[in-house]
C-alpha cells in the first residue's frame, strides 16, 4: 500500500479520478460511450480528442525540459502551422482535393521544422538561454502568422483537411489516433533507443556528458526541432477543427498548459530525469478540467480560479519538500515526546 | 581494540580527556540509513572546544555522513546529538550555522557568478536603510580575507579565481558567523603547500580562540601536523578515538584499512620501468607544437603504447589544460596531433572518443559524475555515446559489462541501480574509471584520479594503472602528489607556468627533491 502511495504518479492519478468522479456525481451517465454510425461518442472520447493538440505539444516540451531547456514558442508555432496550411489551401485551385490537403500539411510541417531548427541553433550552437531564445519566436511568430494570413481570419472549406480534427477511423477520432499514435512512437523511440538516457545525462550534467562523448549540441538541437514539429502537428489539428486560421488566438497560452502538464507529470523544470507517462496524465488532467468546469456549471468568471486550485493541490501533494516537511514535523513531535 | 569483534562496541570512555571537560558536541549511538545502505551504525563522536579533531576513514567509512548527520542534512534513524549540553537536532546546514556550527564541504559550494564579498557575506549582509550596505559589505569581507592572508579584490567575481582561492573564500565565509564549531571536510585537497600552511595558521589561531575544529583530510602528514585527536571510522562503524601524539602513523593506517597487514599499507606496487622500447616503435600519439592561448604554451609530446607518462606541476601550472588539449575538451589554437603517424583533428571529446582516447577530469563532481543517473547508466554512458543514440547497448550486454566492472574495481555498494550521487567520492571515481575502461581506450588520460579519496582506493587505482600499462595501454597520469607520479611513471613531464619545462625518463636518480627543484625553478641544477 505504501508503495502505491509513494509512486510519483499516485497524486496526479488521484486528481484525475477525482475530477471524473465530480463529473459523474453531477451527471451519472457522463462516462458512458455510445455508438453512432459506427463512431464512438461520449465524454471520454471527447477528452481523448480534445487532448490531442496539448498532448503533442507537451510531448515535445517534456523532451526540451529534460535538457534543462524550455520552449515558449510552441503557441506561436501552432498559429503559424494553421496559418500556412489554410492559406495554402485557400490559394490553391482545388481547395477540396486530397492532394492540396497533403500539400498544405507538408508545407506547414516543413516550415515548423525549420523554425524549430532556428530555436535549436540559438540554444545549442549560440548558447543563448532557452527562455530568451524561444521568446524571440514566441513574440515574432504570431507576427509571422499575421503576415501569412494578411491579418485576416482565413476561412476555407476542405473536407480532406478537416478530417484531421473531425474525422473518424475505426470508430475513433482521427485527431486522437494521430496524437496518441505519435505519443506511442516517440515514447518507444525514447526508451527503446538510448535517446532517453542521453537526454537525461545532458540535462543532469551537460559538461560531464560532453566530456563523456555525448553529442549534446546535436541532441539539444534535435529536441527543439522535434518540439516545433510536434507543435506544428498540433496546429494543424487546431486549424482543422475550426477551419479558420486565427493568428492571434490559435494555440494561445498552450505553452503554459504544456509546461503545466509536464510539471504535473513529475518532470522537474531543472531538467534531467523525465517522465512521459506523467506528461500524459498531466495532459488528461488539464483537458478533463475543462470538461469538469462545464459539467459542474462553474461560472466562466471563476473557471481560471478553479483550475488554479486543482493545479496547486496536485503540485503541492507531489512536492517532495512538503512531504519531507510533514515527515519532519512527525519526527519532531516524536522526538519531543521522547525527550520530554 | 580492533573492530574484528563487531558485537562489542568500541567505547570512548577509556580515551584520555582533553583539557576542556565538557564537549561542545556529543553524538551518541548515531545511525543513518539510505535505501539499501547502512551508512552509519551506532557511532559515538565528541568534539571539545579548543581542539582540532581529525575524522579518518576510507571511502564509504561514513565521514561525510557523520558530518551531514550533525548538520541535519541527513536525518537520523537512531541516536542523539547534544550541543552545549542541550539535546538538539538541526534542520540543515543553515540552521546549524545559526547555532554556531559552520561547515566547509569537500567540493566548493559557492556561487561563482557572485563577487567574493557577496559570497563571504551571503546570509549575513550588512544592511542600511532597508537595502544592502555594499561598502560595508566589502569592508567586512576584506577583514575576513585578510585573516586568511588573502589579498584579492572583494569586488571581483568568484569564478575568476582558482579553485584554491575559492576554497579559502569558502572558509572565510564559514568564519563570518561567530562559529563555535568549524567543520572542514577536505579543505586541503585543492590547495598547494603554501596555502595549506596558511590554512593551518588560521586553524591554530581559531583553536586558541576556543573554536572546536572538525578536520577531514586524506593527507596523513597534514593530520599529524595539525590535529590533537583522531576518530577513526570504518564501514560506518566507530573504530577508535585516540590522541594524535599517541597514535603512530602506521597504526592509524592499519586501523583505517581492515584486513591489510602492516607491510602492505600505503605501498602501492612501484612499477618497474618498461624495458627500453623498440628502436623503431611508432608513437601512439604525437603532439607537435600544440598550444592554446592563455592555457598552454606550444609543446611537443610523444605517447607510446604501454607507457605511463606522469605529469608533475603545481596547481594551475597548465597540466590540466595540456590534458584537455589531448582529449579535444578544449580546442587548440596551434599545432597538430598525429595519431599513429596520421594527422588527426581532435576538436571535440566525441572525436577523441572515436579515436579510443579517454579522459577523466580532475573536477569529478562538475565534469564527471552524472549524479541522478544510476551506477549502471554512468558506466555505459561513454560506450553508449560512442555508439550514438540509435544503437542502444543490448540490455544483457550492458549488465554484463556493468557487473564485470563493479566487481573488478570493487565499487561499493555493488548495486548497479544505486544513484551515483549517493556513492562516496572514491566509489564515484571508480565508476568513472569503469565508464572509460568500458570504451576500451588505447590512451587513458587521468587528471588527478586520486584526489580526495582514501589510501586504500588510491592504492587500488594506482595498481590498476600499472596493470593497464602492462596490457599495452598508454596512460597519462596527472597528480599533485609527486610520490605517486614517481612510483608509476616511465617518463615524467614537468609543467610550470603554463609551459612544459622538462621531460625526463624515470631513472633511479630522479627523486622528489629533483622534481621540486624543476617545478620551482623551471630548470635542472646540473
Amino acid at each position: 500500500m505504501t508503495r502505491i502511495y509513494k509512486h510519483r504518479l499516485f497524486w496526479p492519478l488521484v486528481a484525475l479520478a477525482a475530477l471524473l468522479l465530480a463529473c459523474t456525481i453531477k451527471r451519472p451517465d457522463i462516462l458512458g460511450i455510445t455508438v453512432l454510425d459506427g463512431h464512438l461518442f461520449g465524454a471520454p472520447i471527447d477528452i481523448l480528442r480534445n487532448s490531442a493538440p496539448l498532448l503533442l505539444v507537451s510531448l515535445g516540451m517534456t523532451l526540451v525540459i529534460a535538457t534543462r531547456g524550455i520552449d515558449l514558442s510552441v503557441g506561436a508555432t501552432v498559429a503559424i502551422a494553421g496559418a500556412v496550411a489554410l492559406t495554402f489551401i485557400a490559394s490553391s485551385d482545388h481547395p477540396a482535393s486530397v492532394g492540396t490537403a497533403l500539400g498544405a500539411i507538408i508545407v506547414a510541417l516543413g516550415l515548423c521544422f525549420i523554425l524549430g531548427c532556428f530555436n535549436g541553433m540559438l540554444v545549442a550552437n549560440f548558447g543563448i538561454q532557452p527562455i530568451i531564445a524561444t521568446l524571440i519566436l514566441m513574440t515574432a511568430g504570431r507576427g509571422v502568422a499575421m503576415l501569412i494570413t494578411n491579418g485576416q481570419i482565413t476561412t476555407v472549406a476542405s473536407a480532406p483537411f478537416s478530417t484531421l480534427a473531425s474525422g473518424f477511423l475505426l470508430g475513433l477520432p482521427v485527431a486522437a489516433i494521430i496524437a496518441y499514435g505519435v505519443y506511442l512512437v516517440v515514447a518507444l523511440l525514447v526508451r527503446r533507443t538510448a535517446l532517453g538516457m542521453l537526454l537525461e545525462a545532458v540535462g543532469i550534467n551537460p559538461e560531464a556528458s560532453r566530456l563523456a562523448g555525448v553529442k549534446s549540441k546535436t541532441l539539444v538541437f534535435t529536441v527543439y526541432a522535434l518540439c516545433a514539429l510536434l507543435s506544428g502537428l498540433a496546429g494543424l489539428i487546431f486549424a482543422a477543427n475550426t477551419m479558420a486560421a486565427d493568428a492571434n488566438n490559435a494555440g494561445l497560452f498552450i505553452e503554459l498548459d504544456a509546461i503545466l502538464a509536464v510539471v504535473i507529470g513529475g518532470t522537474s523544470l531543472a531538467g534531467g530525469k523525465f517522465n512521459l507517462s506523467g506528461t500524459l496524465v498531466g495532459v488528461l488532467i488539464i483537458t478533463t478540467l475543462s470538461l469538469t468546469v462545464t459539467v459542474l456549471g462553474i461560472s466562466p468568471l471563476v473557471t481560471s480560479l478553479f483550475k488554479a486550485i486543482v493545479v496547486i493541490a496536485v503540485t503541492l501533494m507531489m512536492s517532495t519538500r512538503l512531504r519531507t516537511m510533514l515527515a519532519g514535523l512527525r519526527e519532531r513531535r516524536r522526538f519531543q515526546e521522547v525527550s520530554a | 581494540m580492533i573492530a574484528s569483534e563487531p558485537q562489542q562496541r568500541p567505547s570512548t570512555a577509556d580515551a584520555p580527556e582533553p583539557q576542556a571537560t565538557h564537549p561542545v558536541v556529543q553524538m551518541t549511538g548515531i545511525s543513518v540509513e539510505f535505501p539499501g545502505v547502512k551508512a552509519l551504525d551506532n557511532v559515538d563522536f565528541r568534539l571539545f572546544p579548543g581542539e582540532i579533531h581529525a575524522l579518518m576513514g576510507e571511502n564509504g567509512a561514513g565521514k561525510s555522513t557523520l558530518i551531514k548527520a550533525l548538520t541535519g542534512v541527513n536525518s537520523l534513524s537512531g541516536g542523539s546529538i547534544t550541543v552545549n549540553g542541550t539535546s538538539t537536532r538541526f534542520n540543515g546546514p543553515a540552521d546549524a550555522r545559526e547555532h554556531g556550527i559552520s561547515t566547509v564541504y569537500q567540493e566548493v559550494n559557492l556561487c561563482t557568478n557572485l563577487t567574493v564579498a557577496e559570497n563571504i557575506m551571503l546570509g549575513n549582509e550588512p544592511r542600511r536603510f532597508g537595502g544592502l550596505d555594499w561598502r560595508s559589505m566589502r569592508r567586512q569581507a576584506t577583514v575576513f580575507l585578510k585573516r586568511m592572508g588573502l589579498n584579492i579584490d572583494p569586488g571581483s567575481s568568484l569564478g575568476s579565481h582558482s579553485l584554491a582561492v575559492q576554497q579559502l573564500v569558502a572558509i572565510s565565509r564559514a568564519m563570518v558567523v561567530d562559529a563555535k564549531v568549524l567543520i572542514l571536510d577536505e579543505p586541503t585537497s585543492s590547495l598547494d603547500t603554501d596555502e595549506v600552511q596558511q590554512l593551518f595558521t588560521v586553524m591554530r589561531q581559531l583553536r586558541q580562540d576556543g573554536v572546536a575544529i572538525l578536520f577531514v583530510s586524506h593527507f596523513l602528514d597534514q593530520i599529524y601536523a595539525v590535529s590533537d585527536r583522531i576518530t577513526i571510522l570504518r564501514n560506518g562503524k566507530l573504530v577508535q578515538e585516540r590522541f594524535t601524539r599517541e597514535l603512530p602513523q602506521r597504526e592509524l593506517v592499519s586501523l583505517m584499512i581492515a584486513g591489510t597487514s602492516d607491510a602492505q599499507v600505503g605501498q602501492a606496487v612501484a612499477r618497474n620501468t618498461k624495458e627500453a622500447r623498440a628502436e623503431n616503435a611508432q608513437p601512439l600519439l604525437q603532439a607537435v607544437g600544440l598550444g592554446r592561448k592563455g592555457a598552454v604554451q606550444p609543446f611537443n609530446l610523444d605517447l607510446y603504447a604501454g607507457e605511463v607518462i606522469g605529469m608533475a606541476g603545481l596547481l594551475g601550472s597548465g597540466r590540466t589544460e595540456l590534458a584537455r588539449l589531448l582529449y579535444g575538451a578544449d580546442k587548440a589554437d596551434e599545432g597538430i596531433i598525429q595519431l599513429g603517424g596520421a594527422k588527426t583533428k581532435l576538436r571535440t571529446p566525441r572525436q577523441a572518443l572515436g579515436h579510443k582516447i579517454a579522459y577523466t577530469s580532475e573536477d569529478r563532481k562538475g565534469e564527471g559524475v552524472v549524479g541522478d543517473l544510476s551506477v549502471a547508466e554512468n558506466i555505459i554512458l561513454g560506450l553508449q555515446a560512442a555508439r550514438g543514440w540509435t544503437r542502444p547497448l543490448p540490455a544483457t550486454k550492458a549488465s554484463q559489462i556493468v557487473d564485470a566492472y563493479i566487481k573488478a574495481l570493487g565499487v561499493r555498494p555493488a548495486n548497479p541501480n544505486a544513484l551515483l550521487k549517493n556513492l562516496s567520492g572514491g566509489n564515484q571515481q571508480k565508476v568513472l574509471l569503469a565508464r572509460w575502461l568500458a570504451t576500451a581506450p588505447k590512451l587513458l588520460i587521468l587528471d588527478e584520479p586520486t584526489r580526495g579519496i582514501d589510501i586504500g582506493a588510491k592504492t587500488e587505482i594506482m595498481n590498476l594503472v600499472s596493470e593497464l600499462a602492462e596490457q599495452g595501454m598508454s596512460v597519462v597520469f596527472i597528480s599533485a602528489e609527486l610520490e605517486e607520479v614517481l612510483r608509476l611513471s616511465d617518463r615524467i613531464v614537468v609543467m610550470r607556468d603554463h609551459a612544459k619545462v622538462a621531460e625526463l625518463p624515470r631513472t633511479p636518480d630522479v627523486d622528489v627533491p629533483r622534481l621540486i627543484e624543476i617545478i620551482a625553478t623551471g630548470e635542472e641544477t646540473k
